[in-house]
């Protein structure tokens, strides 16, 4: 019998995941192609969100989509119906998108052609936090109906995201959401998040959030 | 929820390590994982013993040491474990402050292994 020993790793679980992120987000600024990645929960809106900021910038920035929608094209076919080059990952049922992916979609586009790539990642507030997807930018959604005690939740993915849209702005005469609750609790977590209210539905402050995408463009050099 | 990518993550790392070391068998893998990672250790476990089938890290026990998530404060830099379920309504033990930043609690890291 051989004698036990112990072997010492000291090594990330992810580390092949972000190292495959970090190559991918530094080839596309090499690109000058800047890559956000939208998450939230299914049903909040990433597809109005979509369909508004493709209305409101593609005379000014070329877009492209990568939809992570599980086993659907529903979703490709709606941004491609805006005249946006738009890829769609069959994710098979998978609870997030990983660099790898991401990765295929962004190599089916043509990235040279392009100043701005969004990533729909899948509907889900836990999994696509712990997975670098090699964006620049990490934004998810919150809609209204969802509650403001959701950053109580879902820390990680309040923690890791650069804006927060609260959406559905206009249904809050019908709810008791707190906004200021929600701000103060995803502030707490964190302090450098840009928070924008908007309504996918009625346009309301979807101009706010369009102003700040295109800054970031500039910064990358799109 | 996202438990086989991780599992088949963390068994590609064993298996790495334990070819580079001549391991014939790996009795027992030790990690250190973040408090604020939503991991199941029962269906790690079990993703775990159908991955490894075949390999030298078959039956391996997987041990899973959670770490505290731990906050900087952000007015005075105090550093302090924050409760996951009160990690939202931060404050600071030393000066009250709310505003803090994240310095630790993600982690998803391999410690050692013990090996044959």
């Amino acid at each position: 019998m051989d004698e036990v020993r112990l072997i010492e790793v000291k090594e990330e679980i992810l580390g092949d995941n972000n190292k495959l992120a970090e190559e991918l987000r530094q080839r596309l600024s090499r690109e000058k192609t800047l890559l956000i990645n939208l998450m939230s929960s299914p049903g909040s809106g990433k597809t109005s969100l979509l369909l508004r900021t493709v209305e409101g910038i593609k005379d000014r920035i070329r877009l492209g989509v990568i939809e992570a929608d599980i086993d659907s094209v529903v979703d490709a076919e709606k941004v491609a119906a805006q005249g946006i080059p738009a890829i769609q990952l069959r994710t098979g049922g998978f609870c997030h998108l990983d660099a790898a992916m991401v990765q295929q979609g962004v190599d089916a586009l043509t990235v040279a052609d392009l100043d701005l790539i969004i990533i729909e990642n899948v509907g889900n507030l836990v999994c696509p936090a712990e997975f670098d997807t090699g964006a620049h930018k990490n934004v998810m959604i919150l809609s209204v109906p969802e509650g403001d005690d959701k950053p109580l939740k879902y820390p990680l993915m309040f923690s890791i995201c650069d804006v927060l849209l609260v959406n559905k702005i206009d249904y809050l005469a019908l709810s008791d959401f707190d906004m200021e609750a929600l701000r103060r609790r995803v502030l707490a977590l964190n302090p450098r998040i840009t928070i924008f209210e908007v309504s996918c539905k009625t346009g309301e402050g979807i101009a706010s959030w369009i102003a700040w995408l295109e800054d970031q463009c500039a910064i990358t050099g799109a | 929820m996202h438990e086989l990518p991780i599992t088949e993550s963390i068994l590609k790392v064993v298996l790495k390590h334990a070819e580079k070391n001549g391991v014939r068998q790996v009795n027992l893998i030790r990690m250190g994982v973040g408090m604020l990672s939503e991991l199941e250790d029962e269906w790690l476990q079990n993703y775990f013993d159908y991955l490894s089938k075949g390999t030298v890290a078959e039956g391996a026990k997987l041990v899973i040491d959670r770490l505290p998530a731990k906050v900087r404060c952000n007015a005075c830099s105090n550093t302090y474990e924050a409760q996951t379920a009160k990690i939202a309504e931060l404050k600071c033990p030393e000066c009250g402050e709310k505003a803090g930043t994240l310095i630790s609690g993600r982690e998803y890291t391999i410690k050692e292994m013990e090996v044959q």
